[in-house]
């Protein structure tokens, strides 16, 4: 039963991080219907600039939990403005392009961040400091959820939570869903559509900023490879849900992490990607438009 | 001259990438030493080079507009210089002479690690061709290509570990292997609309890879499978130098073969079925084409294609591992098959020579190549869109109809 | 009824909890030309829709009879190619060509069920391929003559003016080789004049052996066109007859005209 419950929450954290990265897939799919490979990236870049910024604070002495805020606050930031960055290079230029050509420029946009990372840094995997600390009334049950789940778990709770707020309640929430709705009709109630993507961009950055984060104090290594196979997870995850749709990503993911983490856990450790991608294939075989995506009904 | 507004904007250009560089050019650290380095030169040149840059950027912009406007004054229906080349047969059949005569005479003029370097681009022009039936032709968006590709390779590979099969034996074998699974595949995901396909097709690629480094007993997991047997010529033993160029000779045989039926496919009944589809779906069932059916052809076709050259390939390098087949392999296929320009076999064709050989020749770049690789990509996405080259538009010969002619002199 | 080339009995439709069509009858018979008119949303394209297969009726049946070898087949649950390949074709309201490809490919798309070389033809292109290729282009051509637009064979489809396109949807599904044409809306957004030609098209088309079901919103050429017309409203047919009886019909009026009329 331990093992379950191990099992339980580490599959919940596993989602929630994916969850996090997840939401920038499909918030920016949903605004403009682009698979934004480079995103992957972006996280990556949030793991390591808080990874250098945590170092350098904890090398000139500064306390935890200073160093945990001016950390989170740094990648959030850096991640935003490259996420910014990205968007207005190589993606904005091409917003009437036929469909493929801003793919092409987000693979290559990939290619070049995780190169930049490589060369810029290093290639070897570093260790990233505990950001997170034990907490003593976590004792009884450490050996079964770390204190790095729980936080894991609250932050990505919070952070879903105020996301909704800012989608549902406020002006540039509303903004992005009229033009995810129709980009036309948005443009002709006045809405500033180019400032609407830049929106999207920077917040899903910084989403993916606090999971490259949270994932990197909570496995403690990272490296320049790794937002590429969490950016696909992710965006499995984005996909298994309904591209698109806010919820389903966090469903999605969920869905994905939970899977995972019984699979490696009770079936074999060396599978742990084939099974995320055979869940993928069976549910959209069986949903074509994922968990929580609208079925598609043809307009004649 | 050069407004100083644009001076001003360049600046703030190269500040924001300062700013925006900081943290991982400027800052390196050690953990373990627990020492900071501070890269204060780094700054400096991301800021120089972006102010450059930028300025470089603004004067083509401002250039291109300029020659727009006259162009409008002038005539806008002039046809690109290229695509009038590959109109006119009289044009096209001598420089097709050309280009394969070169092709042919090309290990006799270069070093055989040249002609190594030429098979590996051509074998990518065939794999790009490929993939532009299902992509370029039929619109479907295919992101694990790769997994056919590494279907051919492990089916030579394997047959020819334990069964000691040859080469030309296992080259159809391979071919038909990876069709079916594209069909077995294809069966169920093709009803995917298109973005959801991508990500399933890549999911696949990535199964197809990982399954081939865990199933130890069956691939030999990543260690990979070596001392695969060159391809035979009549049981002769070839040197390292001659097998090298027979490879060559191969490939460019196999070049040929796909332009020709590639070439004829898309001029066909089902070509243009492939192309409708492309446009619009509804609309192509309802004149009465078989949306899944002409998909799964299209899409086993270029899985045909992509096992002919794993066999190949398993035979170039004798050895094959699963780091061979990731999906930044399906990356550089597609984004041959995007640069060239969707649909367009002589773009393709030069997609594929500019995306291989780029890099090789980038060598002296060294670690930097990939950095390279990548930023080309977007630049050449962001100033051609289109592709280098667009397809040539087929015409029609038909009958007038006699009465018509009659009433109308 | 035994004359009828078409037949739908009962068929309805439900959306959710919504019934878009509610247990509506129709037959046409060979070389008729019959309307189907309504107010908007009246569900007269969801008609088509199940027709053609692009949507699954919820009850009901579909038959179509083939005029010359009298075989009846069910249309329901077939899939839209296959329905075609019986000899039942359509137009869309919101038209639909291939945007990029030209006028005479749109058309030759339209041949594709009526033809069968394959890979190994297209490789090899012998003499069978040959000689369909050539039927191909040549009977498309004819065809674009016959709705004058032979001057357009090499434009790209969305070039053309939007009179041109619906006439070029027209050619596209002649070349099927319907026995029956459906035609939904094919006049929208078409000036006077285009509109009059379009009434001339759709006759000779009728004389050739085709027959025709339209939905139009042009009153003046429902009345002067249709043999007969059916009637929908919210979903259920309100009636049916010559276009003088439909004219005169209260139920009609008060549908086109609101309630008041009655009173």
């Amino acid at each position: 039963m331990d093992y379950f419950i191990e099992l339980l929450f580490g599959g919940l954290t596993r989602g929630s991080i994916y969850a996090l990265i997840a939401l920038g897939y499909t918030m920016v799919y949903g605004i403009i219907g682009l698979i934004n490979f480079a995103h992957g990236e972006i996280y990556m870049i949030g793991a390591f600039t808080s990874f250098i910024i945590a170092t350098v604070l904890s090398i000139y002495g500064f306390p935890l939990l200073a160093i945990v805020v001016i950390a989170g606050l740094a990648a959030t930031v850096w991640s935003s403005a490259y996420g910014f960055t990205v968007e207005k290079l190589a993606y904005r230029p091409l917003r009437k392009a036929p469909r493929l050509a801003p793919l092409i420029s987000a693979i290559g946009m990939s290619i070049f961040l995780q190169n930049y990372v490589l060369l810029a840094q290093t290639s070897d995997f570093l260790p990233f400091p505990a950001l997170i600390p034990e907490f003593a009334f976590m004792e009884p049950v450490a050996h079964i959820v770390g204190s790095s789940d729980l936080v894991i778990l609250i932050t990505t709770t919070l952070v879903m939570i105020g996301l909704t707020f800012l989608i549902k309640f406020t002006k540039i929430g509303k903004a992005m869903r009229a033009t995810a709705q129709d980009k036309t009709m948005a443009v002709l109630v006045g809405i500033n559509v180019d400032r609407v993507i830049s929106a999207t961009f920077i917040i899903g950055s910084a989403l993916a900023a606090i999971g490259g984060l949270l994932i990197a104090s909570h496995i403690g290594q990272i490296n320049f490879y790794i937002g590429f196979i969490a950016g696909i997870k992710a965006f499995t995850a984005a996909v298994l849900g309904g591209v698109g749709s806010i919820p389903g990503a966090v469903l999605g993911s969920l869905v994905l992490g939970l899977t995972e983490s019984f699979a490696t856990g009770y079936v074999s450790s060396d599978y742990e990607d084939v099974f995320a991608f055979s869940l993928l294939v069976l549910i959209l075989i069986f949903k074509p438009s994922g968990l929580l995506g609208k079925a598609e009904t043809k307009k004649v | 001259m050069f407004p100083v507004k644009e001076l001003k904007r360049s600046l703030l250009i190269s500040l924001w990438f300062a700013f925006l560089t900081f943290p991982i050019m400027v800052i390196k650290v050690d953990p373990i030493e627990r020492t900071v380095i501070w890269r204060w030169d780094n700054l400096f040149f991301v800021a120089l080079g972006s102010f450059v840059i930028s300025i470089l950027a603004k004067v083509y912009l401002l250039r291109k507009e300029r020659r727009a406007g006259r162009k409008k004054v002038k005539k806008e229906l002039t046809e690109p210089f290229v695509q009038r080349i590959l109109r006119e047969p009289r044009f096209l059949f001598p420089l097709s002479f050309a280009v394969l005569t070169f092709a042919l005479l090309f290990p006799a003029l270069f070093s055989t690690y040249q002609t190594n370097i030429m098979t590996t681009a051509l074998m990518y022009v065939v794999l790009g061709l490929g993939l532009n039936i299902v992509v370029g032709v039929a619109g479907l968006l295919d992101l694990g290509y790769v997994a056919f590709y590494a279907v051919g390779a492990y089916s030579y590979a394997l047959l020819n570990m334990h069964f000691g099969m040859g080469f030309w034996a296992v080259l159809p074998i391979g071919g038909l292997l990876a069709a079916i699974l594209g069909i077995l595949l294809g069966f169920p995901v093709l009803r995917l609309r298109g973005d959801y396909l991508a990500i399933v097709t890549l999911g696949f690629g990535e199964i197809i890879r990982l399954i081939l480094e865990n199933w130890n007993t069956f691939s030999q997991g990543p260690s990979g499978i070596a001392n695969i047997a060159r391809p035979g010529f009549f049981g002769m033993q070839m040197s390292f130098d001659a097998g090298i160029t027979y490879i060559y000779y191969i490939v460019v045989a196999l070049v040929i073969f796909t332009i020709f039926v590639v070439n004829r496919l898309q001029d066909s009944r089902l070509g243009r079925a492939w192309l409708a589809l492309r446009e619009d779906e509804i609309a192509c069932e309802a004149m009465g084409i078989d949306r899944t059916k002409t998909k799964l052809i299209a899409f086993s076709l270029g899985a045909f294609w992509a096992g002919l050259v794993g066999v190949i390939f398993a035979a170039k390098t004798t050895f094959v591992n699963p780091a061979s087949f990731t999906f930044l392999e399906s990356a550089i296929i597609l984004s041959i098959v995007v640069l060239g320009g969707m649909g367009s076999i002589v773009g393709v064709i030069f997609g594929a020579l500019i995306l291989i050989l780029m890099p090789e020749y980038l060598r002296a770049l060294s670690e930097y190549r990939m950095l390279a690789f990548g930023g080309i990509l977007v630049v050449m996405m962001v100033f051609k869109p289109n592709g280098i080259i667009s397809n040539v538009r087929r015409s029609y010969r038909f009958k007038k109809h006699p009465s018509k002619e009659v009433i109308e002199p | 009824m035994s004359e009828a080339i078409l037949n739908v009995k009962g068929l309805t439709k439900n959306f959710g909890g919504i019934k878009a069509i509610d247990n509506v009858d129709l037959d046409i018979k060979l070389g008729e030309i019959v309307a189907l008119i309504g107010p908007n949303g009246a569900g007269k394209t969801t008609f088509f829709n199940c027709l053609t297969g692009i949507y699954t009726p919820s009850a009901g049946d579909i038959t179509l009879c083939h005029p010359e070898s009298g075989k009846e087949t069910r249309l329901n649950g077939m899939k839209p190619n296959k329905i075609t390949e019986e000899g039942m074709a359509r137009t869309f309201q919101n038209i639909r060509l291939f945007p990029t490809m030209s006028v005479l490919e749109n058309v030759m798309i339209g041949r594709h069920c009526r033809t069968k070389s394959f890979i190994p033809g297209a490789i090899f292109r012998g003499p069978a391929t040959r000689r369909e290729e050539e039927e191909i282009v040549n009977v498309s051509y004819e065809i674009l003559e016959k709705v004058g637009l032979e001057k357009q064979v090499n434009e790209e489809a969305r070039n053309l003016p939007y009179g041109a396109q619906r006439r070029l949807e027209i050619a596209r599904a002649l070349a099927t080789e319907p026995f029956l044409l459906l035609l939904d809306e094919p006049a929208a957004g078409m000036n006077p004049n285009e509109t009059e030609a379009l009434v001339g098209l759709i006759r000779k088309i009728c004389k050739e052996g085709h027959s025709i079901l339209l939905i139009e919103h042009d009153m003046k050429l429902v009345m002067s066109l249709s043999d007969r017309i059916f009637v929908m409203d919210y979903g259920r047919k309100i009636a049916k007859g010559t276009p003088e009886e439909v004219r005169s019909n209260p139920a009609v009026i008060k549908a086109y005209l609101g309630e008041d009329v009655d009173a």
